[in-house]
C-alpha cells in the first residue's frame, strides 16, 4: 500500500449523482493518471461534503480547498494546476467573500461526531470505517462488556433519541432488557419523511457502518438477534450502499452468526418502505412492517413491551443509533462535555431555504439558532432579509426573526412550545408567504392523515379548507379563531404525533407573524398565496 | 418476471405482503395492480382479500387503474412549494397535456403529486421513476420531459 500526498475527496450522494458526478470522477481519475500523478493523489469516493445546492463538491486534503459545481471539463485544469503545480484554482473554489467565515473553516467549526466520517471516508469501504476506530466499540462490547453494562454507559451518557421527541435511549433500552424472556427486536426507523429533511439519508449514504454498529451494540444491550432497517423507498442509494455494508461486515464475522466469534449473533435485514408518512411514527412503522397498513396503534402498550409481532422492540431514529459507537468506545463523559446538562451531545440539521450555504451541519445541542443561520449558513443570500425561520420541518415552528436567539435543545424549544423535531432549518426571506408556507404545510397533513381518528381525519381536511378560503382573500378574523379551535382539538384528541403536532405550525405562525394574517383577511391577499389557489384550483 | 417466479421469491407469510405488492405491480405493464394480483397476494401469503386490498390503497406507490411508463411525481412539500413548485407544474402541465392525476394519451407519462422526497437541497424538485431532478426551471423540465420521451 503507497501513501499518498494528496487526497482529492469527491462527495457522491443523490444531488452529487443528479449533478454528473460519474462523469466528472472519471475525468478526474484520466488526468490524474495522464499526468503521473496516480502513486502520490488518491481519488476517494465519499459521502456528501455538507454542502447543498452547488452541485458536484470536491475537495482536496491536506489544503483545505473546497472546489464547487465541478464539471468534467474543469478536471484537467485541476489535477494540473493544482495537484501538480500546487496552485488552486480560483475560479472554482467556493467563494471565500462570505461576511463570517469560509466555507472550509464553516466545516471546522462544527462539532461532528454522527457526521464525523461522512466525507472523509468511502463509504463502500469497510476498511476505511474501521481505519477510523469503527467496529472497535462493538468488538469491546461483546468480549469484554456484559449487556447490563452497555445500557449503563448509554444512560449515563444522556442521550436522547433524535426522531423528535426526546425520550432518553438508556430508558427504552433497559425498558427491553428487562422484558420477560423469548424473542425480541432493534427496529431503526430510517423512514426520513419530515419535509426538509434528509439527514438521515445523508448519515446512510455516507457512514452506513456507524449506523450498523449502533444497531448491533444495540442488539447486543438488549438481547436481540435480529436488527431491522426500515428505510424510505424513494432513498435507492441508501439502500444499496446499507445492503453492501451488511455483506461486507457479515464477511469479516462483524455481523450474522458469531459475531467477533463470541456466542453473540446479530443480522440486518433492510425492508423499503411504500411511501407514507405516518409510518414514521414508531407503531404505524411495526404495522407496516407485519405487512399491514400504516395505521398507529392505541399505546400503551409502549412496543418496548409490545413491539414487532407483539415482542418487546427497541425502535430508534438513525442518527440516535449513529451516536452509540462513540459513547461506547470513547465513554460518557466525554459525551457529556458536548451541548447541554440535560440534552448532551450534538445534534444535525439541514439548513436550507434563502441562506449562501445551504447544507448539512452538526453543531452541539444547545446551539442558537442564530449560528445556523447566520454563521454555517452564512446569512441571508444578497440583498434579502429575513422574515422567518421553519424549523423541523412540516410539523415545526415559525420563529420570527426576534426569536433567532432561541437555544436548539429538546428543553429549549420545548419551554417555548416548539419541537426540535427533524433539524429541519428553513430560512424565509422577506419574498415568502408565512399564509401560503402554512398553507403548503396543511395540504401536506390533510394528505399524510392515515385517516384512522376523527380528529385528525376531519380536523386537517376542515384546516385545508379554511386556509384556502384565507388564501383567495374570503375570509374574516373568526377564520383563524376557527383553525385555532380545531388545531387544539386535533392536539388533545388525536391518535398520534401526526394529528398532535399540527398545533404547532399553526400557533406559531399565528402568533409569531400577526400581520402577514391580517394583512390576507377580508378581500387582502398576495401574489404566492394567490397563484397556490390558481395552482390547486385548475385541477 | 412471471407472477409465479415472483410469488416464489417470497416467504408465504403475512409481514411479505408490501414487497410482494410491489414486485406484482412491476409485472404489469400500465405499473399497477389487476384484481387477480390482489387474490394471487392473498392466496400467498394467507391473508383474506379485504386485508391486501386494506394495505394496496393506503400506500401511495401501489396503484389499482393503469399508469403510465414513466410517472413524474412532483414534490410540493413546504421547501419545494417556497422554492417554486407551482411554476415546474405549470410547465409540466404544458410539456405532458395532462393534469395532476391523469395519464398522457400514448401512455408514457404519468402526472402525481408526491409529499417530501429528501431532495430538498436541490428544491424545487421531481422523480421521474428512480431518478431525482432538481432545481428545476422551466427549461430543466422541458428537457427531463424530452429525454425519457426520447427512451433515455
Amino acid at each position: 500500500m503507497t501513501l499518498a500526498r494528496v487526497h482529492v475527496l469527491v462527495g457522491v450522494d443523490d444531488e452529487a449523482r443528479l449533478a454528473g458526478v460519474d462523469a466528472v470522477l472519471s475525468a478526474l481519475r484520466a488526468a490524474v493518471e495522464e499526468l503521473g500523478l496516480s502513486g502520490e493523489v488518491q481519488v476517494v469516493e465519499t459521502g456528501t461534503l455538507g454542502i447543498s445546492g452547488r452541485g458536484v463538491v470536491i475537495a482536496v486534503q491536506p489544503d483545505g480547498v473546497y472546489y464547487a459545481e465541478v464539471t468534467p471539463a474543469d478536471c484537467r485544469e485541476i489535477a494540473e494546476e493544482h495537484l501538480l503545480k500546487g496552485r488552486p484554482v480560483a475560479r472554482l473554489r467556493l467563494p471565500t467573500a462570505a461576511p463570517v467565515a469560509r466555507p472550509g473553516e464553516l466545516l471546522a467549526r462544527q462539532t461532528r461526531v454522527v457526521l464525523a466520517n461522512c466525507g472523509v471516508i468511502d463509504p463502500e469501504r469497510i476498511e476505511e470505517y474501521i481505519a477510523q476506530g469503527g467496529y472497535e466499540a462493538l468488538g469491546r462490547a461483546v468480549t469484554e462488556l456484559r449487556p447490563e453494562d452497555v445500557i449503563e454507559l448509554v444512560k449515563r451518557s444522556g442521550l436522547r433519541g433524535r426522531g423528535g421527541a426526546g425520550f432518553p435511549t438508556g430508558i427504552k433500552w433497559s425498558a427491553v432488557r428487562s422484558a420477560p424472556p423469548g424473542e425480541r427486536y432493534v427496529v431503526c426507523n430510517a423512514d426520513e419523511g419530515e419535509p426538509g429533511t434528509f439527514k438521515d439519508r445523508l448519515i446512510l449514504e455516507g457512514d452506513p457502518h456507524k449506523l450498523l454498529e449502533g444497531m448491533a451494540l444495540a442488539g447486543y444491550a438488549v438481547g436481540a438477534h435480529l436488527g431491522i432497517l426500515y428505510i424510505r423507498g424513494e432513498y435507492a442509494l441508501s439502500i444499496s450502499r446499507v445492503r453492501k455494508a451488511i455483506a461486507d461486515a457479515e464477511g469479516l464475522g462483524i455481523l450474522g452468526e458469531r459475531v467477533f466469534d463470541t456466542d453473540f449473533s446479530f443480522r440486518v435485514e433492510v425492508r423499503p418502505g411504500a411511501g407514507a408518512y405516518v409510518c414514521g411514527e414508531e407503531t404505524a412503522l411495526l404495522e407496516s412492517l407485519e405487512g399491514k397498513r400504516g395505521w398507529p396503534r392505541i399505546r400503551p402498550p409502549y412496543p418496548v413491551t409490545a413491539g414487532l409481532w407483539g415482542k418487546p422492540t427497541v425502535v430508534n431514529n438513525v442518527e440516535t443509533l449513529a451516536n452509540v459507537p462513540d459513547i461506547v468506545r470513547r465513554g460518557p463523559a466525554w459525551y457529556r462535555t458536548l451541548g447541554t446538562p440535560t440534552c448532551p451531545g450534538t445534534k444535525v440539521y439541514t439548513v436550507l431555504g434563502s441562506v449562501r450555504y445551504p447544507g448539512l451541519v452538526e453543531v452541539e445541542m444547545g446551539t442558537p439558532l442564530r449560528v445556523l443561520v447566520y454563521e454555517l449558513g452564512g446569512g441571508l443570500l444578497p440583498g434579502r432579509t429575513l422574515q422567518g425561520v421553519l424549523i423541523g420541518g412540516a410539523a415545526g415552528a415559525f420563529l420570527p426573526p426576534g426569536e433567532l436567539d432561541t437555544r436548539l435543545d429538546f428543553d429549549s424549544l420545548g419551554e417555548r412550545g416548539a419541537a426540535l423535531g427533524s433539524g429541519a432549518v428553513l430560512v424565509l426571506d422577506e419574498r415568502a408567504c408565512v399564509v401560503d408556507t402554512l398553507g403548503s404545510v396543511l395540504r401536506f397533513f390533510h394528505h399524510e392523515s392515515c385517516g384512522q381518528c376523527v380528529p385528525c381525519r376531519s380536523g386537517t381536511d376542515v384546516l385545508v379548507r379554511l386556509i384556502g378560503r384565507l388564501q383567495g382573500g374570503g375570509a374574516s378574523r373568526s377564520v383563524l379563531e376557527q383553525m385555532l379551535t380545531i388545531v387544539d382539538a386535533m392536539r388533545a384528541a388525536s391518535l398520534c404525533p401526526l394529528g398532535q403536532s399540527v398545533a404547532l405550525p399553526v400557533r406559531t405562525a399565528l402568533a409569531g407573524f400577526p400581520e402577514e394574517f391580517a394583512s390576507h383577511l377580508d378581500g387582502g391577499g398576495c401574489p404566492q398565496c394567490q397563484a397556490t389557489v390558481r395552482a390547486l384550483g385548475e385541477r | 418476471m412471471t407472477k409465479e417466479a415472483v410469488l416464489a421469491r417470497y416467504p408465504p407469510a403475512p409481514e411479505a405482503l408490501l414487497a410482494l405488492l410491489h414486485d406484482l405491480q412491476g409485472t404489469n405493464p400500465g405499473q399497477y395492480l389487476l384484481p387477480e394480483d390482489l387474490e394471487l397476494a392473498a392466496r400467498h401469503v394467507g391473508l383474506p382479500l379485504s386485508r391486501v386490498r386494506d394495505a394496496v390503497t393506503f400506500y401511495s406507490m401501489f396503484s389499482l387503474r393503469p399508469r403510465g411508463r414513466h410517472i413524474v411525481r412532483l414534490c410540493v412539500s413546504p421547501h419545494c412549494h417556497v422554492a417554486g413548485a407551482w411554476s415546474a407544474l405549470d410547465e409540466l402541465r404544458r410539456a405532458l397535456g395532462v393534469d395532476v392525476g391523469e395519464t398522457t394519451p400514448d401512455g408514457l407519462f404519468t402526472l402525481e403529486f408526491t409529499s417530501c422526497l429528501g431532495a430538498c437541497g436541490v428544491a424545487p424538485a421531481m422523480m421521474v421513476d428512480d431518478e431525482v431532478v432538481g432545481n428545476l426551471t422551466p427549461e430543466k423540465v422541458r428537457a427531463a420531459i424530452a429525454r425519457y420521451r426520447e427512451g433515455r
